[in-house]
């Protein structure tokens, strides 16, 4: 016990002397890539950010691992979707990480669904309707008017919570907004023979795409948010697409491919797989890089 | 086609007379009324026509309005239904096919040990409430629902504006000793708890007290937490004899591999533990404790998924070491008319080391199903009963183990049916092959859950 006690103390008081290095930069993590990539835009190289998630997983479903706790204990700034897409595991990181400033409503917890519109926002909210999410469709980042606009609202947020750097942010989300709205121009010329498109998606989160470019959603895969087609259903879609064809299937990178695959081998619409966010195929390694590899696959498989 | 020929020079005929019948003036006239009358309608069309366009402008407008005000980001809900608290109720029944009633031989029981009848029966009902206070503090309750009583597992706040790594607890919690400590049983893998706690924790153990925790700002996860309160069930109510501490770390091993390791400490005053053990003439004496137990946990958990996404698999290991030490008084007590050796009632010394293990995977290998595996272990170890005692109370000798195989299903992240099949090795002289089926249902908002 007593040894127990002592190395416990002894313990205790090296974190204590290792936990005294100044801090350089802004300690920001992102709950999902998209965000990590939004904050080097505009924080550059003020801020150190890392995202508690890889393009690899679903955001939805996410466990509040140790190593996540740690992170969000010397967490300055948490950046993540809100809409309850983080609803599952976020709360317990804010809990355990032992960390006031990253707390709800504290200026050190960004959300960014709360600076735009939300989509698909359900009339009821009930559990039998599968995964819904009660604020609406949390998938947001895929609307790159969107980005512009969280863009805008995490300057102002990481001048709030960095104040010596706020003409630094700033100056830099001023020069992203420029680059940014060009961009969009030259995405938006590249999408334009997508528009009015009939497309089967699998889950809700390419929704924003699809009402950005103009392609019209018209089926998923799933009967229901988060609950995986079984053959018996992805029958019915196929009875459907056959009545209304769709010209593709899309798909999110870390979804299983398996339910487009089949629907696209039977009604011969191609299944596309597109990266959902930063990291997810080689050329999307920022969110310019993103747009551009979604904006070449889509019209290239609408050939 | 003669007929046809006929009836048309009638019908001409009919229609050419009256025009030869009326004079000029008056077919004129006609004429102007028809012209007056064909302007009037035009003009009346034209009016309505203009006012179902502005209806249906108006509808528009509305509908866009309703649209916008609808999908706002709307940061003020009302406020009525976002202030109260999360609620979640949770719903476990099972139907359970046993020889045995859960008696575990050579250790003496600490603490109530969960229901194990059998047959169809219905668990513990959980309510659970939690919320923000308000910027300092978040409560949590849990109550347990079965027939007649309400049993209140957990009711304490916390503190969330510490910062620096500090959390403390208060009130009545599951103490941070072990991995399984802290979870209920809609959480657990397999439907019943790993026989080391149920044999020396009482399957949990319940602090009244207050628990301080502190996360190092380090980037491997270190946590400290120390404990001081009374034990729930069996502890000293009038003394502050229970005190834990443990030290967590943990990790990510690339993106598909995370774990966490622990240690803990748990030393705690029994006052009238009540208990039960088989006396040398094979009655069942009742037992009552009174002394001191120690309690050394190792645990470790090591979590597998492809790419870090569980979604479709991953695999769960966990496995956890308790060593008890007790010592103190005994007391034994049984019915003369079993022919109980403690007949009249027996006090003496009591001393104790015991040990047990549990290691078990789970392993999700579709969406919707998991199949799981979990081996448990005791070690009766060195009991010593005081002189008073012989030819009472003796230690068996005797190794408890216990295999368990669960399949289950889970239509979604709020229903999981499942099956358990065990060899049950705890009860000396009884191998006892049981067969559970069991249900778990969440209603409600069901907070996320711990690694």
């Amino acid at each position: 016990m007593k040894i127990f006690a002592l190395s416990w103390l002894a313990g205790l008081s090296i974190m204590l002397l290792a936990a005294q290095p100044a801090r350089a930069a802004l300690s920001v993590l992102a709950c999902e890539p998209e965000w990590a990539a939004l904050v080097e835009e505009i924080g550059g190289d003020r801020v150190r950010v890392s995202s508690a998630t890889t393009a690899k997983q679903d955001p939805h479903r996410i466990e509040a691992r140790p190593s996540l706790i740690a992170r969000a204990r010397s967490a300055d700034l948490l950046v993540c979707t809100g809409a309850e897409l983080e609803v599952g595991w976020l709360p317990l990181l804010q809990r355990e990480s032992g960390n006031a400033r990253i707390q709800p409503g504290k200026p050190g917890y960004f959300e960014a669904a709360r600076h735009v519109t939300l989509i698909d926002k359900p009339q009821i909210v009930d559990r039998s309707m599968g995964d819904v999410h009660a604020a609406g469709n949390p998938h947001i980042h895929l609307d790159p008017r969107n980005i512009a606009r969280v863009a805008d609202a995490l300057a102002a947020r990481l001048a709030q919570v960095d104040v010596a750097n706020a003409g630094h942010y700033a100056e830099r989300n001023r020069d992203f907004q420029q680059r940014w709205l060009a961009a969009m121009a030259r995405w938006e010329a590249r999408g334009a023979p997508l528009k009015g498109a009939p497309v089967a998606t699998h889950h809700k989160n390419l929704n924003y795409l699809a009402s950005w470019l103009g392609l019209k959603a018209v089926i998923t895969l799933e009967p229901k948010p988060g609950v995986d087609p079984s053959v018996a259903y992805l029958g019915e879609v196929l009875a459907r697409v056959k009545d209304r064809p769709v010209k593709m299937i899309l798909h999110a990178n870390y979804e299983s491919p398996r339910a487009s695959r089949w629907l696209s081998e039977r009604s011969g619409a191609p299944a596309v797989e597109l990266p959902y966010t930063v990291g997810a195929s080689a050329a999307a390694r920022d969110l310019f890089g993103l747009y551009d590899d979604l904006l070449a696959r889509l019209p290239g498989a609408l050939k | 086609m003669f007929k046809r020929t006929l009836m048309a020079s009638a019908i001409a005929t009919l229609f050419a007379s009256p025009a030869h019948a009326v004079p000029d003036a008056e077919w004129a006239a006609m004429k102007d009324e028809i012209r007056q009358m064909k302007s009037a309608y035009e003009a009346r069309i034209a009016e309505l026509e203009s006012r179902v366009k502005a209806a249906e402008t108006k509808a528009a407008v509305a509908e866009d309005k309703a649209m916008e005000s609808a999908s706002r980001p709307s940061p003020a809900a009302s406020a009525s239904n976002t202030l109260n608290p999360d609620i979640s109720l949770i719903l476990q029944g099972r139907y359970h096919n046993a020889e045995g009633d859960g008696h575990i031989t050579g250790f003496l029981p600490a603490g109530h040990a969960h229901g194990s009848e059998k047959g169809f029966s219905i668990d513990h009902t959980e309510l659970v409430l939690g919320a923000s206070i308000d910027p300092y503090f978040r409560g949590h309750a849990n109550f347990a629902i079965a027939d007649g009583e309400v049993e209140t597992e957990e009711a304490w706040v916390q503190t969330t504006a510490l910062g620096h790594g500090f959390t403390v607890k208060g009130g009545r919690f599951l103490s941070g000793i072990g991995y399984t400590n802290e979870l209920h049983p809609h959480a657990w893998d397999f439907a019943n708890q790993n026989l080391a706690y149920a044999a020396m924790l009482g399957e949990r153990y319940g602090q009244d007290g207050v628990q301080v925790k502190w996360v190092a700002p380090t980037p491997v996860f270190l946590e400290f937490g120390a404990e001081a309160g009374q034990g729930k069930d069996w502890g000293d109510k009038n003394n502050l004899g229970s005190y834990a501490l443990f030290a967590h770390v943990g990790d990510d091993l690339g993106d598909s591999h995370s774990w966490r390791a622990g240690l803990s400490y748990l030393r705690a005053r029994a006052d009238g533990r009540e208990g039960h053990w088989d006396d040398d003439n094979d009655a069942e004496a009742e037992s009552l404790f009174n002394g001191r137990s120690r309690y050394w946990i190792a645990d470790f958990v090591w979590k597998w998924a492809p790419d870090g996404n569980p979604r479709y698999r991953n695999f769960k290991f966990q496995a956890e070491y308790l060593r008890r030490s007790e010592s103190g008084e005994l007391e034994c007590e049984d019915n003369a008319a079993d022919g109980g050796a403690c007949a009249g009632g027996i006090a003496g010394d009591y001393r104790a080391r015991q040990s047990g293990w549990y290691a078990q995977g789970v392993y999700r290998f579709h969406p919707e199903w998991r199949i799981g595996y979990r081996y448990d272990r005791l070690n009766i170890g060195s009991v010593n009963f005081g002189p008073e005692f012989s030819g009472v109370l003796s230690r068996p000798s005797f190794t408890p183990s216990r295999h368990s195989l669960m399949l289950d299903y889970n239509p979604s992240e709020f229903s999981r049916l499942r099956l358990q099949l065990a060899q049950d090795k705890a009860e000396q002289g009884l191998s006892d092959n049981q067969l559970t089926l069991q249900y778990i249902y969440s209603l409600g908002a069901h907070g996320a859950h711990k690694f």
